[in-house]
């Protein structure tokens, strides 16, 4: 028998940190396939119906882009955040808030054309979400709060605000007594990518990554945000200004979830309904961490996830698995590649004993 | 009449504090040792489902409540397994494990949606309830709630004046310091971890056995996260747990009073009450840096040596 020993590895693992990552993918595939099996499920059949489902189709795939718009968004937000080690968990609440900013300018100013009311409506998201957004940053500089706490609670107050909403002053007359909006009027609708079902978000998401790539990449801002994210002590220390940065990314953290928002109302709604809230700010946690912050990877990570989503629907339809079945593979996803982790940072040594 | 009705207000407050209490003594226990643990709504859900379902099949709700701990301790053991076992990012994992729980409760649940099981109901203490207001306020509860009340003076007294609590702070406060000691911080951290999921699921099951008596998806409704935050109320103190649960619990009967008799406010506005008061506690107790007395290694982990 021999022992095992823990070393720290001296030289980055490379390439092969992939394969730390599609052996977290498989264990997840492995634990949930037993759940699906404790509720008398056929599991491999289940998986076969979950990957064609997701990925099966050219509807299925279209769909998978129009559902990772709203969790890119939310993702890249947040990332931005857990670059400065700022836990933003608010991203559900800021998308929320955006939604109901983008519909407020919807509501109040129909009659607009769509190059005013458009651009209106987004603006309207970005401070809506910003606003939800800068409350904790101010919060946590002045008071010292806990961030990841208050950004959690305000996702509650924001749902909770939205229903308000929808349930009283902004419900449609005619709607039979349904909680939601009037349907928006046309010029308040973000159109769609010639014949496909896409919206433009789709645009809005590349032009978002590149401008939040760009920004750490090549402005001095970025590189500041960056350094004090990787140590805040010695950020302080070269007088960065860690407060002003603090504050800069939850806003921009916030705007960019209120962004998801606006395209959710106003693209595949079309107006506002408590079903606007489907967990994305919580996706994007997943999509964030999985794609270590980088804004190509968090598309990639983004579409796999919003795949899991469409997966699941397919899955609830031909099996009658429950929905929630995706939020325990996202669980064990991020578990298993959190364990995964560890054998980056070290290598396990069998040596024999003497 | 209004006596009567500040006296019943006051007993329901104890009840509503009762789950928060339990979660909150549990990370208390958990962050005193370094771990620093927000999976506790997702391990809430998962204790209050098996506490639902254990006492459904068994017919027997303490074993219910005891399962309900049982799978809070082994929900918590992914954590630990993660954080202690893998040096995982603790807030990640604390956060996959919210997802993973509530998941998991929704996924088993869904088919006893609305159904009821067998739960605990209210057993006046003898001689102890005949005691005028203190009595009607807090002895006219159920088992589970008399088992609170012992609890936190027991933490109390394990932190103070025991070996194992002096290792499980260290292992919190300075581990280096302590495994030079020789003393085994993986073990403290483990045994923080796992008590405080045990608690936790405690707390959730208590919610479904002797708080609504029926399961429903998302019956915890943030308490968790609002434990993580009295933790901090607290300053880690298991005696102050108590004054924060029940702050909440106060707030939390107070609401349900006040939609009962039919309160010209729209509901949802009401429901917002609890979570903006975390808020304003935080700020409060975090405020000139008084939540500063948070173990110093916390959310930390400890790099395994060659």
């Amino acid at each position: 028998m021999g022992k095992i020993r823990v070393m720290k590895r001296q030289e980055p693992l490379g390439w092969r940190s992939c394969l730390v990552v599609l052996g977290a993918a498989g264990v997840s595939l492995v634990l949930s396939g037993i759940l699906l099996g404790l509720q008398d499920r056929p599991p491999l059949t289940a998986m076969v119906i979950l990957f064609q489902g997701a990925f099966g189709s050219a509807w299925a795939i279209e769909d998978c882009l129009i559902k990772a718009v709203p969790i890119y968004l939310c993702s890249l937000g947040v990332a931005v955040a857990f670059r400065l080690q700022i836990w933003n968990i608010g991203a559900e609440g800021q998308f929320a808030l955006g939604a109901v900013g983008a519909t407020a300018a919807a509501l109040y100013f129909p009659d607009l054309s769509w190059f005013l009311l458009l651009p209106g409506m987004a603006l309207a998201a970005f401070l809506a979400g910003g606003f939800w957004g800068l409350i904790p940053a101010l919060l946590k500089i002045h008071m010292r709060a806990n961030e990841i706490i208050v950004t959690l609670m305000m996702n509650y107050i924001a749902i909770l605000f939205l229903d308000y909403l929808v349930y009283g002053v902004w419900k449609d007359p005619a709607s039979f007594g349904f909680p939601m909006t009037p349907t928006f009027s046309e010029s308040a609708i973000v159109g769609r990518i010639g014949d496909t079902n896409l919206n433009w978000g789709l645009a809005l998401c590349a032009v978002c990554g590149l401008l939040v790539w760009v920004f750490f990449r090549y402005t001095l801002l970025g590189y500041e945000l960056k350094a004090s994210g990787e140590n805040v002590r010695a950020a302080r220390y070269a007088r960065l200004p860690y407060e002003r940065l603090v504050i800069l990314v939850m806003v921009l953290s916030g705007a960019l979830a209120g962004w998801a928002g606006f395209i959710e109302a106003s693209a595949t709604l079309n107006r506002l309904q408590p079903s606007i809230m489907v967990g994305y700010g919580y996706t994007a946690i997943v999509v964030a961490w999985l794609a270590r912050l980088n804004p190509l990877y968090i598309g990639l990570a983004s579409f796999l996830l919003a795949g899991l989503r469409v997966g699941v629907e397919n899955l609830q339809l031909e099996l009658q698995v429950p929905a929630a079945f995706g939020q325990i593979m996202e669980g064990l996803i991020l578990l298993t590649v959190l364990a995964g982790g560890f054998f980056t940072e070290y290598r396990l040594r069998l040596r024999p004993r003497p | 009449m209004t006596w009567e009705i500040l006296i019943s207000l006051l007993a329901a407050t104890v009840q509503s504090g009762t789950p928060i209490l339990y979660a909150t003594l549990g990370e208390i226990f958990t962050e005193r040792s370094g771990i620093l643990n927000l999976g506790v709504e997702g391990i809430m859900l998962v204790g209050a489902l098996a506490g639902f379902l254990g006492a459904k099949f068994t017919g027997s709700p303490i074993l219910g409540f005891v399962l309900g701990g049982v799978f809070g301790l082994g929900l918590a053991g992914l954590h630990g397994l993660v954080c202690i076992g893998f040096n995982g990012n603790q807030v990640v994992s604390g956060l996959a494990l919210t997802i993973l729980g509530t998941g998991l409760a929704n996924y088993l649940g869904t088919p006893f949606i609305g159904q009821s099981a067998p739960g605990f109901s209210p057993m006046p203490a003898p001689i102890l309830s005949r005691i005028p207001i203190l009595g009607e306020i807090f002895f006219h509860h159920d088992l589970l709630i008399y088992l609170s009340y012992l609890i936190p003076p027991l933490m109390w007294l394990f932190f103070r004046y025991t070996r194992w609590g002096l290792g499980l702070r260290a292992a919190g406060e300075h581990p280096e310091a302590a495994a030079a000691a020789g003393l085994n911080i993986y073990r403290f951290r483990w045994a923080g971890v796992l008590t405080g999921g045990f608690l936790a699921g405690l707390g959730g099951a208590y919610l479904s056995l002797a708080y609504t008596h029926l399961w429903t998806s998302g019956l915890t409704a943030g308490r968790g996260w609002i434990a993580v935050a009295l933790v901090i109320f607290a300053f880690w103190h298991p005696l102050r747990a108590v004054l924060g649960a029940y702050l909440f619990g106060g707030v939390m009967a107070f609401q349900f009073r006040l939609q009962a008799l039919g309160a010209d406010l729209p509901s949802s506005l009401l429901l917002m009450l609890p979570y903006g008061l975390t808020i304003i506690v935080l700020v409060l107790s975090s405020w000139r840096g008084r939540g500063d007395q948070a173990p110093a290694f916390l959310g930390i982990n400890v790099e395994p040596s060659e």
